[in-house]
């Protein structure tokens, strides 16, 4: 085993021999008040006990903002002005109309998108290059995407009458908090809910200034409200009684919670929870492409990813080789301020994941997994791990079985493409895999019987607004994304006087 | 000449194809509505219920399997098979208190919804299924695929419609499923299972457990190898409570509705796969 704090690359590092200078995005776009309300009835309010909790830069740990936590009688005040808001104005509101309010969301969040995309990074601790170019436009494309539906969902499910559910009551996770935001919001809006949102304890302040641009675009007052607060908020509003539809992003445990309490109040549900992803390269795999892809895969977003590829199973008669590919490319990731332009791998979200993440590593090497990170310099400060390869892992080790989500790549093997099927469907989760290789027909062999909702082949970590995102088995149910994301946010009932 | 004395047909479960009597050896006697003794019918256990779970996840993949077009076939068969036994359906539901020509019509109905199920094996998909216009050089399709193994606590009544309304759009689908059928009138199920038997049902697609929903049910729940439980015919009085064990695995839980004929009550033992490959030279 090579040595655990710095060990050698192996083949030399940093390829080129490249250094590249500071490019940090300037903060100057981005104006932090220093305390934040609670988003209710179309105004920012105080809570009405008076709590709040501070929200940090993960990369430098300094104090940003102060912000109201929310506790169950303001959950109560946001829940009431979001009834009152579907009884008089949204829920009756011609589809033409609310379509419009939809489609101003998208434009005014286009039109700032690089404030969004700064406080996103300075909040949450994501590479800038990230914020910028997937998590901000994405979160657009949903809006725009789900604004068409809103007079059109007639078409969408031919032969059945459709209302909307009434008060969605929302909770979403810190990997993507905008992005997550606009997946919940852009489809319940459309089909005619309103919607008592609460965004995650360490990365309030986009869905924040989300808030504010709800107010520019005029949306009716109390069609979104936003509820800061831990997991004591989340809690008020799943057992909030006027809630008839639950959303949830997030872990499996807390997800098998709120599913619980859904079951006993008779209230429907979706949930969108953790995963163990298959990442499966084939010998006939385009490897320099794979390499990629696999790097992506888990790396992408601290690996803070619930469908990152997190378990490679790469056929044995190439194992070793691309392993070694993965290791030389490793040592060219920069890691570091995620505010600067060039860095891939940036701050982990919070001082208890950095801890979860290195528990769990180290439980890895003591169950025997090999060791690899490259021999990068961290910053002094904020919350930063190596990217981490961990081979020779068995199906039995607990970093082949749990979600570390974090930069950590399991290593395990297969031989034929039935071995390679039962490894990655042996996991509760089953929310994504991915395959590579340049043989179609095999391709979709694997596909057929992988159990996850999300397939990759040839690709990995794509999202768009008109492909629907969700998992099989404990990894949640429900469809977010395309025509299946209405799905969950309307009632769907027999027309009536149909034969 | 003496006359001929009755066979009388022993009510027992439907397991992998077979039909056993419960491993526990309980039975409860069901009565006509005149109150004269009919049959003991089989009181599933919970060992019963384990091993029509372990029967239907064995069956899962190759019903799953199948084309389409042969699904459909088989279901179709299955109202086949049924057409020729319409009166002894009605005579049962007679027995069990309905009045007959609601019982001819019940069954009529039944035999027709079989038929309605069949043709949709290998349409659904183009309803529900869709190729998605993602903003970038990919080909993106979604397809629905079964969920699994499913529980389906049928409605008392209607006891023969209400089992075949939930039970068929979820064999369309590819799952293969655990009943626990009415309780109150539980030789309909059984007879419809010597249908499913003759019809070319693969054993172990339909496993249908005779017994106390309140028993049965909370067994069917913490299952953890069943991934959905149909609740449409659960008791009205049932405790929430019990349901809390079927977020121990995420099992997808139904509350459908009788009357309700629809893809929709195909996909909701569906799951919605997705899947991506770049275009390229």
């Amino acid at each position: 085993m090579t040595d655990n704090k710095h060990p050698v690359p192996a083949e030399p590092s940093h390829g080129f021999g490249l250094e590249y200078a500071p490019a940090p995005e300037s903060t100057s776009i981005v104006s932090i008040d220093d305390d934040y309300g609670l988003f209710i009835g179309g105004e920012f309010v105080d809570p009405i006990e008076g709590g709040a909790f501070p929200t940090i830069s993960p990369s430098t740990e300094e104090h940003l903002a102060n912000v109201a936590s929310a506790s169950a009688a303001d959950v109560d005040r946001a829940v009431s002005a979001a009834r009152r808001a579907h009884t008089d104005v949204w829920g009756s509101m011609p589809g033409k109309e609310r379509a419009k309010y939809l489609f101003r969301i998208a434009r005014q969040l286009q039109e700032r998108a690089r404030e969004f995309a700064v406080l996103e990074t300075l909040d949450g601790g994501k590479p800038i290059k990230e914020s910028r170019d997937i998590d901000i436009p994405l979160a657009a494309a949903h809006f725009f995407y789900y604004a068409g539906w809103a007079d059109k969902l007639e078409y969408a499910y031919p032969g059945r009458r459709h209302d909307s559910r009434g008060v969605v009551g929302q909770i979403i996770p810190w990997n993507f908090p905008m992005l997550m935001a606009s997946w919940k919001l852009a489809p319940a809006l459309a089909a005619g809910n309103t919607v008592v949102l609460k965004p995650a304890e360490t990365t309030p302040l986009t869905a924040l200034l989300l808030g504010e641009l709800m107010q520019d675009v005029g949306l009716p007052p109390g069609v979104v409200n936003i509820v800061t607060g831990a997991g004591e908020t989340g809690a008020a509003l799943v057992d909030h009684r006027d809630v008839d539809k639950l959303a949830f992003t997030g872990s499996t445990a807390v997800g098998k919670q709120i599913q619980r309490t859904a079951l006993a109040r008779n209230v429907p549900v979706t949930l969108e929870l953790g995963g163990k992803a298959a990442h499966i390269v084939f010998e006939d795999a385009a490897i320099d492409q794979a390499v990629e892809g696999v790097i992506n895969g888990i790396y992408f977003n601290q690996g803070h990813v619930c469908c990152a590829g997190s378990r490679l199973l790469v056929q044995e008669s190439i194992a070793d080789s691309f392993v070694d590919r993965l290791k030389r490319r490793l040592a060219t990731v920069r890691v570091g301020d995620p505010l600067d332009k060039n860095t891939d791998v940036g701050a982990i979200n919070s001082s208890q994941q950095l801890a979860k993440i290195s528990e769990l590593v180290e439980v890895g090497v003591g169950e025997g997994a090999e060791l690899f990170q490259p021999d990068c310099a961290l910053p002094d400060r904020g919350f930063f791990y190596r990217p981490t390869i961990l081979s020779n892992v068995e199906q039995t080790h607990r970093v082949a079985r749990e979600e570390v989500f974090g930069p950590v790549l399991s290593v395990l093997t297969f031989r034929t493409p039935e071995e390679a099927v039962a490894k990655a469907n042996n996991t509760p989760y089953g929310l994504s895999a991915g395959i590579w290789t340049e043989k179609g027909s095999k391709i979709l062999w694997m596909a057929d019987r992988l159990d996850a909702g999300v397939i990759w082949a040839n690709t990995f970590n794509q999202f768009d607004p008109t492909s629907p995102f969700g998992g099989y088995k404990e990894s949640g149910f429900g469809r977010e994304g395309g025509l299946h994301g209405l799905a969950p946010y309307l009632s769907l009932s027999p027309m009536k006087g149909r034969s | 000449m003496a006359e001929r004395l009755d066979v009388q047909k022993t009510y027992k479960l439907f397991i992998g194809g077979a039909f056993p009597r419960s491993e526990s050896g309980r039975t409860t006697v069901v009565s006509s509505v005149d109150g004269e003794f009919v049959a003991n019918v089989a009181r599933a256990s919970r060992k019963d219920l384990r091993d029509a779970v372990r029967a239907a996840r064995s069956a899962q993949s190759g019903w799953a399997g199948r084309t389409a077009y042969n699904r459909g076939q088989i279901l179709y068969r299955v109202a086949e098979v049924m057409e020729g036994r319409r009166s002894q359906f009605a005579a049962e539901l007679r027995t069990c208190g309905v009045e007959q020509r609601a019982a001819r019509r019940e069954v009529e109905q039944a035999i027709d919804l079989w038929v309605w199920y069949a043709g949709w094996c290998d349409k659904f998909q183009h309803i529900v299924g869709t190729v998605n216009p993602v903003a970038g050089p990919f080909f993106n399709f979604t397809v629905p695929e079964p969920t699994g193994v499913v529980g389906v606590v049928a409605p008392d009544q209607p006891s023969l419609l209400g089992l075949v309304s939930r039970l068929a759009p979820a064999l369309v689908g590819g799952n293969t499923a655990v009943v626990i059928p009415s309780e109150a009138s539980p030789l309909l199920a059984v007879s419809l299972s010597e249908v499913i038997a003759t019809s070319d049902v693969p054993a172990g697609v339909v496993n249908i457990l005779t017994g106390p929903k309140t028993e049965l049910l909370p067994w069917l729940l913490g299952h953890r190898d069943v991934n959905a439980v149909d609740l449409t015919g659960a008791p009205d009085d049932l405790d929430p409570s019990v349901l809390d064990v079927a977020a121990t695995n995420v099992k997808r839980v139904v509350r459908g509705n009788v009357g309700d004929e629809s893809p929709q009550s195909i996909t909701d033992f569906c799951e919605m796969k997705t899947v991506w490959h770049p275009i390229g030279r």
